[in-house]
């Protein structure tokens, strides 16, 4: 593939067959030709259509039609999954938006320090989520963390122990998230507070409206897609949410942190069951072109991407 | 100060794993270690079991380089050569399969892996290292190719049209001219991709078997551990050892990092 073509190919452009016009480009271009088509469209259309067979731990062309999806919609397990992930993504959503932009205004109020703050927000987005989850949930351990500190001070009776309750493991595994993820959207959101012109906070000042309604009024409008933009990232990476159960709770106590993503994977590679894991990705996917359908309309007006 | 809640974490890993485990069961998570000890990070690094092996996190480390550089420079290289064709040599259909990869991109990871799984047992090199090489190098393919894409088009046309003239034909005009120039966006590249794929562990975890597993994955399995007794100091030494690859590149790096993430920021 590295050989250096010694002809122009401005010779081969004179070729009548066209699928050698060019060829040099197509021929470099194989590998993401391959990628797009086998791999990506290839692969989840396979996935897709394999969810509508009776496939347990191999898979077979047995088809049971939408079976699959009538127990996974019976599952307790994909129901919790469904649930925390609600929870998790609806929290997570508003929390990353006004912490991350509440933030970025700070920022951008031209204090000292700013790049220094800046490193400290960002710098668990650099992070994978694996020691993300860890580190929380050594913070959160009941015995010798946070719960344990406050009561060595003094307050016997404080209580600070979300991972081992059924109840609230969601929050917890929320605070270790947003501990990782909020940095990135800061940084996009300064992106965006930076390409505003400073006359209008001239003339905001001028018409006498206050720093926090000209942020709410005037600003926050004017950086619509870069607030799209943003959630579309938040919404992407919450579908994804893997890494961080796996570390931080395995999915417990019990079933009570389990998520779709861990849902996927547990009954394709564990509990040799690849029909159920079938449907469940494609339920995935399904969420993901909710998503993704509008905010490509959205951006792009209906044309063409890319 | 909300500054707190984001460096309190890295601080607590930090004294947790100086402290030798009698002063931790005294229970200030917070508090300095009054004896700094440096015996949990030794026996993270050589010593941490999971199941039978006892060899500590050193081999996860190593398994990690070596699907580290290969993925790199494969997906790179790729990535390089996609973007200056689909820029420079544009083709019927090139515009179509680019925009296939992007919303690829989007495309739930867990809808593609069992047929991977399948293709990489054809081809032999399930749960090898190589395997997972090519994982990394086809789902970085998107994003790095959307970088170069959009670096390769800003570069005037002109200079492409003189080279041309000149009788320069793909591959010379790709290591003379495009390479030379594009220097700080394969920068940018490799940050992104060093700090991708070493903190993945999705991938690593289904394609690889326990003696390839990368270091996210060991971590992982040394600190949620079921058996024996656990030892919190060696756990967050292992942990913070796990976080210096992306961590060193990430305070070396400043502001290029930024930019890296700021062209993520579009695949999501």
């Amino acid at each position: 593939m590295m050989t250096v073509s010694s002809e122009p190919s401005v010779q081969h452009a004179k070729r009548p067959s066209r699928l050698f016009k060019n060829w040099m480009s197509k021929l470099a271009s194989l590998p993401m030709i391959l990628t797009a088509l086998v791999v990506f469209v290839g692969g989840t259309a396979w996935t897709v259509t394999y969810s509508f067979t009776g496939s347990r731990m191999l898979p077979k062309t047995k088809w049971v039609g939408l079976d699959q999806y009538e127990r996974l919609w019976e599952t307790d397990r994909w129901i919790i999954s469904i649930k925390n992930l609600a929870i998790y993504g609806s929290c997570s959503m508003i929390l990353t938006l006004v912490l991350g932009f509440s933030l970025a205004a700070c920022l951008d109020r031209k204090i000292r320090f700013e790049s220094a703050f800046r490193s400290i927000f960002l710098y668990p987005f650099a992070l994978s989520f694996v020691v993300t989850g860890l580190v929380w949930q050594w913070i959160l351990n009941p015995n010798f963390g946070l719960q344990n500190v406050v009561r060595n001070w003094g307050w016997e009776s404080f209580t600070f122990n979300p991972l081992n309750d059924p109840n609230t493991v969601i929050y917890g595994l929320l605070i270790a998230g947003l501990w990782q993820g909020t940095g990135l959207i800061m940084c996009i959101m300064l992106a965006g507070l930076r390409g505003i012109d400073e006359d209008i906070w001239k003339a905001a000042k001028v018409d006498g409206i206050g720093t926090v309604k000209t942020y709410v009024v005037v600003i926050i409008p004017m950086m619509r897609p870069i607030f799209i933009t943003a959630l579309v990232l938040i919404a992407s990476g919450i579908i994804k949410l893997y890494d961080l159960v796996v570390a931080q709770t395995g999915g417990g106590p019990g079933l009570s942190s389990e998520v779709p993503a861990k849902y996927v994977i547990e009954y394709m590679f564990r509990a040799q069951n690849l029909g159920q894991g079938f449907a469940a990705s494609t339920m995935m996917l399904c969420s993901v072109a909710i998503i993704l359908i509008p905010w490509a309309y959205l951006e792009f007006g209906g044309r063409k991407r890319g | 100060m909300v500054s707190l809640y984001y460096l309190l974490p890295l601080y607590v890993m930090v004294v947790t794993s100086l402290k030798g485990m009698p002063e931790i069961r005294m229970g200030n998570v917070f508090g300095p270690p009054m004896e700094i000890t440096f015996q949990p990070w030794v026996k993270a690094w050589s010593e941490a079991c999971t199941g039978i092996n006892c060899d500590g996190l050193s081999r996860g480390f190593g398994n990690s380089v070596r699907i580290l550089i290969p993925s790199i420079f494969l997906s790179i290289v790729i990535a390089s050569i996609n973007g200056y064709a689909l820029s420079n040599w544009k083709f019927k259909g090139s515009e179509a399969f680019f925009t296939i990869l992007i919303i690829g991109a989007f495309i739930p990871y867990q809808t593609m892996l069992y047929p991977i799984v399948i293709m990489l047992r054809e081809i032999g090199l399930m749960g090898s290292i190589w395997g997972l090489v090519l994982v990394h190098t086809v789902f970085g393919m998107p994003i790095l190719t959307l970088l170069f894409r959009n670096y390769f088009a800003s570069v005037p046309e002109e200079l492409f049209k003189a080279a041309r003239v000149d009788g320069a034909g793909f591959w010379q005009i790709y290591f003379q001219i495009m390479i030379p120039m594009a220097l700080p966006i394969f920068v940018v590249a490799i940050i992104l991709q060093v700090t991708g794929i070493w903190n993945d562990f999705l991938f690593g975890v289904i394609y690889t078997k326990p003696s390839t597993y990368p270091m996210t994955v060991q971590l992982n399995n040394i600190v949620n551990s079921v058996q024996g007794v656990k030892e919190y100091n060696v756990n967050m030494a292992a942990t913070l050892l796990t976080g210096l690859v992306p961590l060193i590149i990430y305070f070396a790096s400043g502001k290029l990092f930024v930019r890296g993430i700021a062209a993520g920021a579009v695949k999501g």
